[in-house]
């Protein structure tokens, strides 16, 4: 295999990794991309997650979402805001060529496995613990502050784990549009029939997911109130839904 | 909206110039080409299925046996799940080159992962009262998976299969990387040459295909499993 060795020398290339089309110019414009993208998702759907989850209203709307999510391939969606008028392929910011079209792609693919799991996470509360804190005396807003919130919490986490891999997932693929990013190092060598800096490319983009999986499922467990003991009988019953469906990668 | 643009003499909706989203004349004229991608998006996706189904289920037959193996296996799926399918890709072209069988291995694995989980949590979900009924009515081992175990865990297998079904129509269109993208290439070759009608067709069959296959296997799951109609 010929092409592992060329691969492994683009690697060991010091000329690849810098200048504005290096790989470390392209890796800290997708690390901006995903940390924007998924603060933004974050800001519009938690918060509209978990009081819908509170309320208890519009659980179709919030569970469909991510089959929604699924359906709609991300190159499509992507090529279609591309190849819109507004907004585009334009430069925007530090963001690149069509980092508007991007950023905005990535915040809708992110919409989904937050929003579900936001959802699913405050109506997972067990009914005895929400009546026990009526019964204490605790307003709406004190309950869903202090009992609601803490108990949903690992829940919420794993949903914000998982549009972290999603946004990640999407920013790649940007590249197909000509956006901004680390694909672009897989695109330009596929295109130039250069396959070892498309090889290249696809090794640090892996690594960088696993990377970063590896440091959302740290800091999950950092966050979780009840890391064990009488948690983990109600975290058995979520797990069936939430591994095989939630976990499954959306379009891209 | 011209829907009907084909009797007047002017230009055509997708000429360069007018360049509408929603163009009927051009998929008109284009037929043969459309067609030809969306089978090939069909073929890839089903392909891409069944070797997906055809891994899955001997390893999740093992790993319910070697309690070490599923730790593994759910491990690895975690982790291929983590890879985005434009790095997945390119991985695998020094095995498999440029080739559908490259998109088809790639999707297969994505497919595996979700289907080796939902065949696990299914047969996880069989009653332990069933079973012991089942053995005590004289059920082997074998006989005891095919007729009393792979039944009643269907419904989470199914469930499962939909999810991998409808992402992998999805993330087909990423395979236009090695020019095997079914209607990604349409979609591809859409946003290069500014060319709307065709790409935004391309984006709706797929979503309408997506659609068209969850729905047939909501219907094979009420044939394969009459006994949850009510309960649905």
């Amino acid at each position: 295999m010929d092409l592992f060795s060329q691969t492994w020398q683009y690697l060991l290339d010091a000329d690849n990794w810098t200048g504005a089309e290096g790989l470390v110019a392209r890796l800290l414009e997708q690390l901006l991309l995903t940390a924007t993208a998924l603060a933004a998702a974050m800001l519009l759907g938690l918060p509209l997650a978990l009081w819908l989850g509170h309320l208890g209203k519009g659980g179709f709307l919030a569970v469909n979402i991510s089959n929604v999510g699924r359906a709609v391939p991300t190159f499509a969606l992507l090529a279609i805001l591309v190849a819109a008028d507004w907004p585009g392929s334009a430069d925007f910011g530090p963001y690149g060529r069509a980092g508007l079209a991007t950023l905005i792609a990535l915040v809708l693919f992110a919409l989904p496995p937050l929003i579900t799991n936001g959802y699913v996470g405050m109506r997972e509360v067990p009914s005895d613990v929400q009546e026990a804190a009526d019964g204490m005396g605790m307003s709406s807003v004190q309950r869903f502050r202090r009992v609601e919130l803490p108990l949903a919490l690992p829940v919420v986490a794993s949903g914000v784990r998982l549009a972290l891999v999603q946004v990640w997932a999407t920013a790649t693929i940007a590249a197909l549009v000509a956006g901004p990013g680390l694909g672009r190092i897989i695109t330009e060598g596929f295109a130039r029939n250069d396959y070892a800096q498309g090889m290249a490319g696809a090794v640090v983009v892996a690594v960088v997911a696993l990377v970063l999986e590896l440091a959302a499922a740290a800091a999950q467990r950092a966050v979780d109130p009840m890391p064990s003991g009488p948690s983990s009988d109600r975290d058995d019953a979520l797990s069936v839904p939430s591994t095989t469906v939630a976990e499954a990668p959306t379009g891209g | 909206m011209t829907i009907l643009g084909a009797a007047d003499s002017g230009p055509s909706c997708y000429s360069r110039f007018v360049n509408e989203w929603f163009c009927w004349q051009y998929v008109e004229d284009r037929h043969v080409q459309i067609t030809d991608a969306l089978v090939e998006h069909i073929a890839i996706t089903l392909a891409a299925l069944v070797l997906g189904i055809v891994i899955a289920l001997p390893l999740a037959l093992l790993a319910r046996r070697l309690p070490r193996l599923e730790s593994l296996v759910l491990g690895f799926s975690t982790g291929v799940y983590t890879i985005p399918s434009l790095a997945l890709l390119p991985l695998l072209v020094p095995f498999t080159g440029l080739s559908a069988a490259t998109v088809v291995i790639g999707l297969g694995l994505y497919a595996l992962t979700i289907l080796v989980r939902a065949l696990l949590d299914g047969l996880r979900s069989v009653p332990d009262d069933v079973r012991e009924a089942a053995s005590g009515l004289g059920y082997g081992r074998a006989r005891m998976l095919t007729r009393i175990e792979m039944p009643l865990a269907l419904p989470v297998v199914m469930a499962g299969l939909r999810v991998a079904a409808v992402s992998t129509v999805a993330l087909t269109t990423v395979g236009t990387l090695v020019a095997y993208g079914g209607l990604g290439d349409l979609i591809s070759h859409g946003v290069q040459r500014d060319f709307r009608a065709e790409l935004m067709t391309a984006a709706v069959l797929c979503v309408v295909l997506a659609v068209v296959l969850d729905v047939l296997l909501v219907l094979l799951q009420r044939v394969l499993t009459p006994w949850t109609a009510g309960t649905r």
